[in-house]
């Protein structure tokens, strides 16, 4: 009980740090400071959708840019091509999404590790060459936004991106109020015990294809929905740009420096990753090129390397040890 | 007719390009469970090697895939060493995780050093040169290649089923923890066999500037295709790999020339779902 109250605390606290950022006067105000910000919320998202596959059911997809792809050209159609707002768009998109992901998994789930990591990286490839000539969707140009009304109903800004932080706000809280009470429900203990020993949790009754397929559309249709704010924060998209394999990774990436199958590793790893990513790719992208990845890439075998179970595990390693130096209370 | 099997041709010496690049992952893969995700940038780098000998030392590529092997056999054992060898045993996302990083900081540091600019060899003793074989012409820098991927795919498939040090491969393979205690020094093992399968692509990297040029995402592709031909030819199976890189080179000219070149790859990945999901194991999978 005094778990829960506290694990309550602690997500109202953090919900109301992240209300308030942008409103604190600092050095997180100015535009660039806000755009690390939306990218952090939107990232955190994004691995978070792809953490409920991936870190809390077992079944590590590098296909996840496909989904995020589906929902942002599902946004994108609606207001290039149609002349609608994004809403319906991105609605659509995630259910297309979710339809799309459960369709391509079912026969995949059959296969087994390496197997399956590579088929996900096929999907991408295929989904991205097709999206390349598929020119009902833009094809390899893809598709620029029209300047339109600003404002709630179209979802675009262009002075400022205080309401596009607020707007990612919006989808984190969707997307971890969900997580959260995914982890105490019925779904969140049988997708561990399918990631756990398939064959035990199979032989307590647990239809371990439902629920990975559940898992998967669930996880897909977030996808989706962080891929259609991530159109209307660019106000463009075309396939590389979405589906990529460098996209997918960086969801996984994120997850495992963060820890991968709790509620708050895909918040710390982006908090950390992002503004890596951003502040190196701003100080040395002018270097002659590539610096900042190459700063990335050391960075990665490094966390890869010396801590795999992310932040979350190293945060539990101190408490642990903090609650042995206190003196053993079971 | 002669178009036909001027692309079957053509294919194939892909192909044969393909099956040299994949039969190191294959190796590597059956013997250790790693993927190496940086595997077309070992690629990269031993192109740039060969590139930078030819442009600097007048060394032809004929020459020069000697030093590119042996500098990317060392360049694995290095990183088996460095990165490698502390991930053997641990869930299988994080050696792929440490790869693609690698991979990311060994391209963005030939972009960094050499520009992303594509550089070609002009002068090579072979460039350009054909054989006309009556309708259809072999064009030479592919077919050396060609023969030099069935002379390495030979060499270590006698390798490793006639030699002790093969035996050692083979069982540790098996079974590490009892290949380790019949006195089999597996950490040894496991460099090893990561430095041949980096001396694979060394060797097809050292070649292929004859008639590709070099650029820092050149490797990108060969990665991803060298994936598909393992998983499609089967855990471990040097022969399936072979049989596989063929499919997927003839499969790639033949959709490319009567279809239309974008969607040769989504045919070559089509193909593979659809095998894999008949076949979960591969062709010839066990």
């Amino acid at each position: 009980m005094n778990h829960a109250k506290k694990s309550r605390g602690l997500w109202y606290s953090v919900l109301l740090i992240l209300a308030l950022l942008p409103i604190i006067p600092g050095p997180l105000q100015g535009p660039f400071a806000q755009h690390v910000l939306v990218l952090i919320l939107l990232f955190a998202c994004m691995s978070q959708a792809w953490n409920i596959l991936g870190g809390y059911c077992g079944q590590v997809s590098f296909g996840h840019s496909v989904f995020f792809g589906i929902g942002a050209y599902g946004a994108g159609m609606a207001v290039v091509t149609y002349g609608l707002t994004p809403w319906p768009g991105a609605l659509a998109g995630a259910l297309l999404a979710a339809i799309v992901a459960m369709a391509i998994s079912y026969p995949c789930f059959r296969l087994k590790g390496h197997y399956f990591a590579i088929a996900t990286f096929a999907i991408v490839e295929i989904f991205n060459r097709l999206f390349m000539v598929w020119y009902w969707v833009g094809g390899a140009l893809g598709l620029d936004y029209p300047i339109i009304e600003e404002g709630w109903k179209n979802f675009m800004w262009f002075r400022t991106k205080t309401q596009y932080y607020y707007g990612a706000f919006g989808l984190f809280i969707i997307v971890f109020s969900f997580v959260r009470w995914m982890e105490g429900h019925k779904l969140g203990y049988y997708m561990r015990a399918v990631r756990d020993g398939q064959e035990a949790a199979e032989s307590l009754g647990v239809n371990s294809t439902s629920v990975k397929l559940t898992a998967i559309a669930i996880s897909a249709f977030l996808a989706a929905l962080c891929g259609a704010f991530f159109v209307q924060y660019n106000l463009r998209v075309d396939p590389p740009m979405v589906m990529s394999l460098d996209m997918s990774m960086r969801f996984v990436l994120i997850t495992i420096l963060g820890g991968l199958g709790t509620l708050w590793g895909p918040l710390l790893g982006a908090a950390i990753l992002i503004p890596l990513q951003e502040y190196t790719r701003a100080i040395w992208g002018g270097l002659g090129g590539g610096v900042d990845l190459i700063i990335f890439g050391i960075l990665i075998i490094l966390i890869v390397t010396r801590q795999p179970k992310g932040v979350m595990g190293f945060i539990s390693w101190l408490a642990n040890r903090s609650r042995a130096a206190k003196g053993g209370d079971e | 007719m002669a178009v036909f099997f001027q692309v079957v041709l053509d294919g194939l010496l892909n192909g044969m390009l393909y099956a040299l690049i994949t039969v190191g992952l294959s190796l590597i893969w059956g013997v250790m469970d790693v993927i190496n995700f940086a595997h077309g940038e070992f690629l990269m780098v031993a192109m740039y090697v060969s590139y930078w000998l030819g442009f600097l030392m007048h060394a032809d590529p004929l020459i020069s895939w000697i030093a590119s092997g042996a500098f990317v056999f060392l360049l694995s054992v290095i990183i088996y060493k460095l990165i490698i060898s502390q991930l053997i045993g641990k869930p299988a996302l994080s050696v792929l995780l440490a790869t693609f990083g690698l991979s990311m900081l060994l391209k963005n540091i030939c972009l960094n050093r050499f520009s992303p600019n594509f550089k070609l060899l002009s002068d090579t003793y072979l460039g350009g040169k054909v054989i006309p074989l009556g309708d259809i012409i072999l064009p030479m820098p592919q077919f050396v290649i060609a023969i030099a991927s069935l002379a390495v795919i030979m060499y270590i498939y006698r390798f490793i089923t006639r030699t002790k040090m093969g035996w050692a491969i083979q069982a540790t393979a098996m079974d590490r923890d009892a290949a380790e205690l019949m006195g089999i020094d597996t950490a040894r093992i496991f460099a090893l066999v990561f430095g041949i399968g980096g001396a694979c692509v060394g060797i097809a990297g050292g070649l292929l500037p004859m008639y590709m040029p070099v650029h820092p995402e050149v490797g990108s592709l060969f990665s991803l295709i060298a994936f598909v031909c393992v998983a499609l030819g089967g855990f471990g199976s040097i022969v399936g790999s072979l049989l596989a890189a063929l499919l997927v080179g003839l499969v790639e000219a033949l959709v490319g020339f009567y279809v239309a070149p974008i969607f040769k790859y989504v045919a070559v990945f089509g193909i593979y779902l659809i095998v894999i999901l008949i076949r979960p194991r591969g062709l010839f999978g066990w």
